[in-house]
């Protein structure tokens, strides 16, 4: 450490730090740039204390002006409610068969049930609404319960075998505990080549057993949600090891009660939506 | 700082252009007419496209997302017709550039423009370059403050006009007008109007060419451009140098009188050589051994010094110094020189434009080469050429593009979708465009396959109405009963065709069909 001294070709201080002969200049901080600096830092503070800003335990200090970005949300949700009530209005009292494709509140209807839909049941029935096995493809014009818009939007309001009194129910008994497994071989036998059906022990063990629900061809019967047999469409699978499976111990795919959960507009919604994707009737 | 070191910076130097009347000063003011004419007047336009359409002739529509010009209408999709536009802008200005120069700079740039009408303002009021000086250097009084807040108040004027016309080009005019004087407009507009009035006042009347030196890359990037044979604005130094006034120059008039009478006479050698003005060959060319040159004494030049050229500057340089960077080729001091050359009974031309590759012909006293054989060369033609086939493509594109338009996109959440009886069904999303002023119904049809057989979403039948000037997204199903071929194969190709009903007009887009194969 050296004097601090006048360096006569600058005019200015040296700082008094001297490494081998080398001294440092003192060059403060201008006056402008350091009261910026000052200003910015009570600035902060006072940014802290009027908006949450400090982490604390569990959660965060609220800040004195009671800013927060939920309630902004929440002011936006109810603003855009408020935009659309009309809309949500015309669709709660609507006769659902009679929304005019291409009109205002279909337009309207279909675009919130497809939110609706991507939020609620594309876990289950895929994000382009195509199913999974046990999970019905929406897309296609095979129905278990009816493809009606009101047939769907009951399903969509009661769901399938849940607990609410309402539900669509049905059940298939597990026919292992009653057939022999060469007879459900047959029986495999025989639901594989319906409509006409392969004959012999397997037809009349389907008369026997099955035909009362899925119906002699076994065309199936919406009522029951009993699948047509005689079609393309297999929800599990048509190969004879799945078919074995469902005869021996039956299927029970159940599907929530979404009335007890979303509003009367959502279901409305989301039933006008998957009406929508071609194979409403 | 040491006292050594010159500063990084220096001070503007004011430029005080004084008035000139020419050829191009005359030229210049018609093209200042016809270029803010064409601003200012554009949006009033007015063009009838119809009830559904705007009825402005030059509208660019940001929010609607149309660009209508004249009987054009350009949708976003279309947007490589400006790509073309900007690139024909761009060969545009490398031919002008390698012909001409910087007579983009000189005549039609907006800052030249504004400049010129900016500094015509200041004339008016404040008078010409010498009294602007005298003003500049007085005290301020009440006459000056009067002449300042005039010259300003005016400026003011102009530069709003100017930022309000740019906002009508984005609305329609007439309603937009009223808007802004009834303070009901949008605040954009009167946000966009005021950025444009303080660019244009402090662009036009303050900095002026200190923005071509120091904001713009054109001088630089131009000076790239140009070669040898490109005609600009060039001083004829071999013709007007030495340059002398008065005593000076009488004395070296009469040195050189009186030696060339002397050499009439046959005393004494002819000393001086003739000045080599263009097309003047000496009669008879001297026969010099090397080296002797220097011993001809050299007569005053035709240039007087009378600093007319430098006092017309609106860059305040000095043309005479050679090719600069700050040089617009504005050619005002052209009009100045040939305005003295006049007076004083010399040949015009002295300042000119003139190719450099024409100097040692001219030192020579040769005729410099036609224009003609300047302008045209092959680097021109070759530009040229690149240009008109660029504007050729675009015309015949616009007239060749379909009034009615589709894009098909295949929904591929899922790629398929299989019916109860085993039929393979595809989904397109389809956007038909329908570019006329009113609503008209479009046929599609899918083709490629006979199995194909279309549907049309939330429709029995496969006509669609599509709005004016819309775009309408249908969904489209296909679908093929098992067993025909795109059904049990991968990928099928299938062609939607659409076609207006009212005239007959079709367009169509090839798409793919996946089959069951495609899982």
């Amino acid at each position: 450490m050296s004097e601090k001294r006048l360096d006569e070709e600058t005019g200015q201080y040296t700082t008094g730090h001297s490494y081998d002969g080398i001294e440092e200049l003192n060059t403060p901080l201008p006056r402008w740039w350091l009261w910026t600096f000052y200003a910015t830092i009570i600035w902060g503070l006072a940014y802290t204390i009027a908006y949450p800003a400090w982490p604390m335990v569990s959660g965060a200090t609220a800040g004195v002006l009671g800013w927060s970005t939920r309630a902004n949300v929440a002011e936006d949700i109810v603003e855009h409610e408020a935009q659309n009530a009309a809309l949500v209005q015309e669709l709660v009292g609507a006769e659902l068969a009679s929304v005019e494709p291409g009109s205002d509140l279909h337009r309207y209807a279909t675009a919130r049930g497809g939110a609706v839909f991507r939020a609620q049941c594309s876990q289950c029935h895929g994000s382009g609404a195509a199913g999974a096995m046990g999970y019905p493809n929406l897309l296609d014009n095979d129905w278990l319960w009816g493809g009606t818009i009101d047939d769907i939007a009951y399903t969509v309001a009661h769901g399938i075998r849940n607990e609410t009194s309402d539900a669509r129910y049905s059940e298939m008994p597990a026919f292992g505990e009653v057939l022999s497994s060469g007879e459900i071989a047959a029986l495999v036998a025989h639901v594989q080549a319906l409509p006409q059906g392969a004959g012999g022990e397997g037809e009349t063990l389907f008369l026997d057993n099955c035909a009362a629900c899925h119906g002699e061809q076994g065309e199936g019967m919406r009522d029951l949600g009993a699948p047509n047999l005689g079609d393309a469409i297999w929800l599990y699978g048509g190969d004879d090891a799945t078919l074995t499976e469902t005869i021996a111990n039956a299927r029970f795919g159940v599907m929530p009660a979404w009335g007890q959960r979303l509003s009367e507009a959502d279901v409305r919604a989301v039933s006008l939506y998957v009406h929508s994707l071609g194979g409403g009737e | 700082m040491s006292d050594s070191s010159t500063p990084l910076y220096s001070a503007r130097e004011p430029v005080f252009p004084r008035r000139v009347s020419g050829r191009f000063r005359t030229l210049k003011w018609w093209i200042m007419g016809i270029t803010l004419g064409i601003y200012y007047l554009t949006p009033w336009l007015r063009w009838d496209r119809g009830p559904n359409l705007p009825d402005q002739a030059v509208l660019i529509d940001l929010a609607g997302r149309r660009f209508y010009f004249l009987w054009i209408e350009i949708w976003p999709h279309e947007f490589y017709f400006v790509a073309g536009l900007l690139i024909m802008a761009g060969l545009g200005l490398f031919l002008f550039t390698s012909a001409l120069g910087r007579v983009w700079c000189g005549y039609t740039c907006p800052q030249t423009v504004w400049t010129d009408l900016f500094i015509l303002v200041e004339r008016w009021i404040e008078g010409d370059r010498n009294a602007r000086i005298r003003l500049h250097n007085a005290k301020w009084d009440a006459h000056k403050a009067r002449l300042r807040v005039t010259k300003y108040a005016v400026w003011l004027l102009i530069a709003m006009a100017t930022g309000g016309a740019w906002v009508f080009y984005f609305a329609d005019a007439p309603t937009l007008a009223w808007q802004l004087l009834t303070f009901s407009a949008h605040p954009v507009a009167y946000m966009t109007i005021a950025v444009l009035t303080a660019t244009t006042f402090i662009f036009g009347g303050l900095m002026r060419e200190q923005v071509c030196i120091y904001m713009c890359p054109w001088p630089r990037i131009q000076g790239a451009m140009m070669d040898p044979d490109t005609l600009t604005v060039g001083y004829r130094a071999w013709r007007g140098e030495p340059r002398a006034k008065g005593k000076r120059r009488r004395d070296m008039e009469q040195a050189e009188r009186i030696a060339t009478e002397e050499a009439a006479r046959g005393r004494g050698a002819p000393a001086y050589r003739s000045t080599p003005y263009p097309g003047a060959l000496r009669e008879a060319p001297l026969e010099l051994a090397a080296g002797e040159d220097v011993t001809l004494n050299t007569g005053p030049g035709d240039c007087i010094d009378c600093m007319a050229c430098v006092n017309v500057c609106p860059m305040g340089i000095d043309i005479r110094k050679g090719q600069q960077m700050e040089c617009i080729t504005c050619a005002l001091c052209i009009d100045a020189c040939d305005e003295v050359m006049e007076k004083i009974g010399k040949p015009r031309g002295l300042i000119d434009y003139l190719a450099l590759s024409d100097e040692a012909l001219e030192r020579a006293g040769g005729k410099p080469k036609p224009i003609w054989k300047h302008v045209l060369r092959p680097r021109t033609l070759f530009y040229t050429a690149l240009w008109s086939l660029i504007g050729f493509a675009m015309v015949y594109a616009l007239f060749i593009r379909p009034e009615i338009d589709l894009t098909v996109a295949p929904v591929r959440n899922p790629t398929f979708v299989m019916l109860s009886d085993g039929s393979i069904r595809n989904t397109y999303d389809v956007r038909l465009r329908n570019k006329h002023g009113e609503e008209r119904p479009f046929r599609l049809t899918a083709h490629g396959d006979p199995a194909y057989r279309i549907s049309l979403e939330g429709s029995v039948f496969e006509t669609v109405t599509v709005p004016a000037n819309e775009t309408r997204l249908q969904r489209v199903y296909v679908t093929v009963p098992p067993g025909a071929d795109p059904a049990s194969s991968d990928v099928s190709e299938i062609r939607f065709w659409v076609e207006d009903l009212t005239n007959g007009e079709r367009a169509f887009k090839d798409s793919t069909f996946n089959g069951q194969e495609a899982q």
